[in-house]
């Protein structure tokens, strides 16, 4: 049985001043396998976004259902662990407390809460920053505060929005490797929404590209790029392929999106 | 002079300085140089000299406490009251629904015109000076704070729900800290004005505070002892205002840039 299913899910929302309602999702299905790294790619304004808030239970979906683990998502919770594009460490909360921020909320003791942030911290690489307040941090360090304080949580499954969508290009490949030795690790269920093809290849097990709006699900490709994967892959021949594939894929939708269809 | 380019702390001080300077060599002008009536606007010099004598010889220390005790005690009322009301009205729109209306009239309703009917109600004791602070602030403090509240970062409060947060995990981990100095910025603002209401108050029907000296100070055509015991107000004003931001500035050291 998959981990998360995407049953016939769409979103429509209604019009603004009387005009016509805007259809984000057509009806889609998408079942994702235990352990997987599904990374979904489309072009801006597909309505990738909406699918990846509609399984966090952040907006409910028009028709359809998602069930997660056997349970239907109706809404959020800290099953479904998300990182946002737009930096959402809470200012008035030290890096340490905005990792513990969830395990306090369950309850969770503070000498194992503190246990769970130091291991966080290193993990992240930012052992002794642990005191320091968020906007003290660079952009890409409180995007890796971001993905800590998800997973310190120990989710079912990671949700990311266009999570470097804001980086700089070195710190967006640093951050990649950085991820993606987290799941190589842990083996989490992960679900990460991108409009970047090298990302999204080098980071996922299968790739689902997504055409303009409405969005429907275009293609579905597995990478079969073999774990670990250095950055040098990015260069490689088969990931070339790959590049070439998608971006013939996304192309097409891209012109559908400029020409506002 | 270019616009928004910055000057250097020196400068600001100095200029800063440089206006008062200005102001009461203008004033000392046009008094002693006898181009203004002595009678209807005392010299800077004969100012200092009658707040001395106000000071030392006719308790007007005690005045000015009576007058601080009031204005704390009405505005601690009002924030007691009006910041949880405010934050509930941003956090729960049905509250809000509730009571904005209601606020939004009465915030118009000028604190000063309450004045006769709070004497009939509460005579002219403490209780009354109180009130009138009560009223001036409260609602003034209601609607900022449920504004500053619904105001908060959405992606916050989704981030939050992500990690497994409930309505009152929401609340008072979320909405509440992530308002809290704007909060009392609010109430710094509103300090403020409870200290003009305060003298209203004390004009009329008052036997202490700075205001009733101020208009006993009239009826003697003492202008000097005026305008002291408004350079006092102003004075105390601006060292509540200080404490404010430097209790800010310790509480909340993460807004700040």
């Amino acid at each position: 049985m998959s981990k998360l299913a995407i049953e016939h899910v769409s979103r429509t929302f209604p019009g603004v001043r009387r005009g016509a309602p805007t259809r984000a999702l057509e009806p889609i299905d998408l079942a994702v396998a235990d352990n997987d790294f599904v990374t979904i790619l489309g072009p801006s304004g597909c309505g990738k976004s909406t699918l990846l808030r509609l399984v966090a239970g952040l907006d409910r979906p028009s028709s359809g259902r998602i069930v997660l683990d056997g349970a239907p998502v109706r809404e959020p919770g800290p099953d479904r662990g998300m990182v946002f594009q737009s930096y959402t460490l809470f200012p008035w909360l030290t890096v340490a407390d905005n990792i513990a921020f969830g395990l306090r909320e369950k309850g969770v003791a503070r000498e194992r809460r503190s246990e769970v942030v130091r291991e966080w911290l290193g993990r992240i690489g930012l052992t002794g920053f642990g005191h320091h307040y968020p906007k003290q941090l660079s952009g890409g360090m409180q995007q890796r505060t971001a993905i800590a304080r998800a997973l310190a949580n120990d989710p079912a499954i990671l949700l990311l929005d266009e999570p470097f969508g804001a980086l700089d290009n070195q710190t967006r490949g640093l951050m990649q490797e950085l991820l993606l030795g987290i799941w190589e690790r842990e083996r989490k269920t992960v679900l990460f929404v991108t409009h970047d093809i090298e990302e999204a290849i080098f980071l996922a097990s299968r790739v689902v590209v997504m055409t303009a709006r409405p969005g429907r699900i275009k293609a579905d490709v597995a990478i079969d790029l073999p774990h670990p994967r250095p950055y040098t892959i990015k260069t490689s021949p088969e990931f070339s392929a790959l590049k070439a594939r998608l971006t013939e894929e996304i192309r097409v939708e891209a012109v559908l999106a400029a020409e506002g269809h | 002079m270019k616009p928004l380019a910055p000057i250097s702390k020196t400068a600001r001080v100095a200029l800063g300085i440089l206006f008062f300077v200005l102001f009461f060599a203008a004033w000392g002008y046009a008094t002693l140089g006898g181009y203004v009536s002595k009678t209807f606007l005392a010299d800077p010099l004969t100012m200092v000299e009658e707040g001395w004598l106000l000071l030392t010889k006719h308790g007007f220390l005690y005045d000015i406490a009576i007058t601080i005790w009031r204005v704390l005690g009405g505005f601690v009322l009002a924030a007691l009251v009006a910041v949880p009301v405010g934050i509930l009205m941003g956090a729960y729109k049905p509250i809000e629904a509730f009571f904005e209306p209601f606020v939004s009239f009465a915030r118009y309703l000028p604190a000063s015109a309450f004045i006769p009917l709070l004497i009939l109600w509460a005579g002219l004791g403490e209780l009354q000076k109180l009130l009138v602070i009560f009223i001036g602030s409260v609602f003034q403090i209601v609607l900022m704070v449920a504004i500053t509240v619904a105001g908060v970062r959405r992606d916050l409060v989704e981030a939050a729900l992500t990690l497994g947060a409930r309505d009152r995990g929401i609340l008072g981990r979320v909405l509440i800290p992530a308002s809290a100095p704007e909060i009392a910025e609010c109430l710094r603002l509103v300090l403020g004005w409870a200290w003009t209401y305060v003298i209203v108050a004390e004009l009329i029907g008052s036997s202490s505070g700075i205001g009733h000296m101020i208009i006993d100070s009239q009826a003697l055509l003492a202008t000097g002892q005026i305008i002291f015991g408004i350079i006092v107000i102003g004075v105390i004003g601006l060292i509540s205002d200080f404490l404010f931001k430097w209790a800010n500035r310790r509480l909340f050291p993460w807004s700040l840039a």
